[in-house]
């Protein structure tokens, strides 16, 4: 969109990262603190495509700088939703595995590894 | 013809582009608030939605495909699935009790966001987006992506699929009772 600048962009990308962290330090249910680290996974890839579409000045404009930049932040943002993948895959296991032991998961009684 | 706010002019796409990221931002607080998980997942489908029809207007049509059929498709399944198999639903709501830590939490938040949003975005209000030409215009779609992953970005790649391998090997011992 031309006329939207880069600042709002970063605004929503704002907003929604210190949702998910108030999300996490809030909630109880881990399902729920999970969905808030998606979210805070979501808003940095937005951050990564606002800034691989808007340069920068003081960038060195030569149309192969433009393509690399522009390439490297679409790259980011696939590596992150592979990360994000394997993060969900695994923690959601972690869930059922406690749920299976516990018959419980209020995420303030888990302190097994308290020392 | 255009207005201007506080030195940003209001155009007919930043209007666009307010309704579209004012929903998000509702949906990312309904995620938070909601105290039914499916709730909360429902509202997280929605705001993974509209942050891909962002990805489209920001000229990443592949990622916003990508994001459509990775988290909405794979990851929000899992989510429900998960909820489903816990029965976390509507009868076995963690009844939150109104304690300290809520308020602390909010206001922590607050801080963030005002120190962050502080420092980062009125450098950011003059920033447009670059004039894109035809061929630079192409640099979203899926040939310039699959070409670029596999000649530049070809070890990163390869060190995320060992990841999901991990990934995929760990959760299956994680959630099987016996092996």
């Amino acid at each position: 969109m031309n006329g939207v600048p880069l600042a709002a962009y970063i605004a929503l990308g704002l907003f929604m990262f210190t949702t998910g962290v108030v999300g996490v330090i809030v909630r109880k249910s881990p399902i729920v603190i999970f969905m808030c680290i998606e979210l805070m996974l979501n808003s940095v890839n937005l951050t990564f495509l606002a800034f691989a579409r808007y340069q920068m000045a003081g960038f060195n404009k030569t149309p192969e700088n433009i393509q690399h930049s522009m390439m490297a932040g679409q790259m980011m943002v696939i590596f992150v939703m592979a990360v994000a993948a394997a993060e969900v895959a695994v923690g959601l296991g972690i869930i059922m595995a406690i749920f299976r032991l516990r018959d419980n998961v209020d995420i303030d009684e888990m302190n097994l590894l308290r020392g | 013809m255009n207005q201007t706010v506080g030195g940003v002019t209001i155009t007919p796409e930043l209007l666009m582009f307010g309704a579209i990221a004012g929903a998000a931002a509702i949906c990312a607080v309904g995620v938070v608030a909601f105290n039914n998980a499916i709730r909360s997942a429902l509202c997280l489908v929605i705001n993974f939605f509209l942050l891909a029809v962002l990805y489209f207007t920001l000229n990443a049509e592949m990622l916003g495909i990508t994001q459509v059929v990775v988290y909405t498709g794979a990851i929000m399944v899992l989510f429900l699935f998960v909820v489903m198999l816990l029965n976390l639903g509507g009868s076995k709501l963690l009844h939150e009790k109104p304690d300290p830590k809520k308020f602390v939490g909010i206001l922590l938040g607050c801080g963030l966001f005002v120190i962050l949003g502080a420092q980062i975005l009125p450098q950011l209000t003059k920033v447009m987006p670059m004039p894109l030409s035809p061929e630079l215009a192409k640099f979203g779609g899926p040939e310039a992506i699959g070409r670029t992953l596999f000649s530049e970005y070809v070890y990163p790649f390869e060190a995320v699929s060992v990841l999901l391998l991990i990934g995929i090997v760990g959760s299956i011992l994680l959630a099987k009772r016996r092996l």
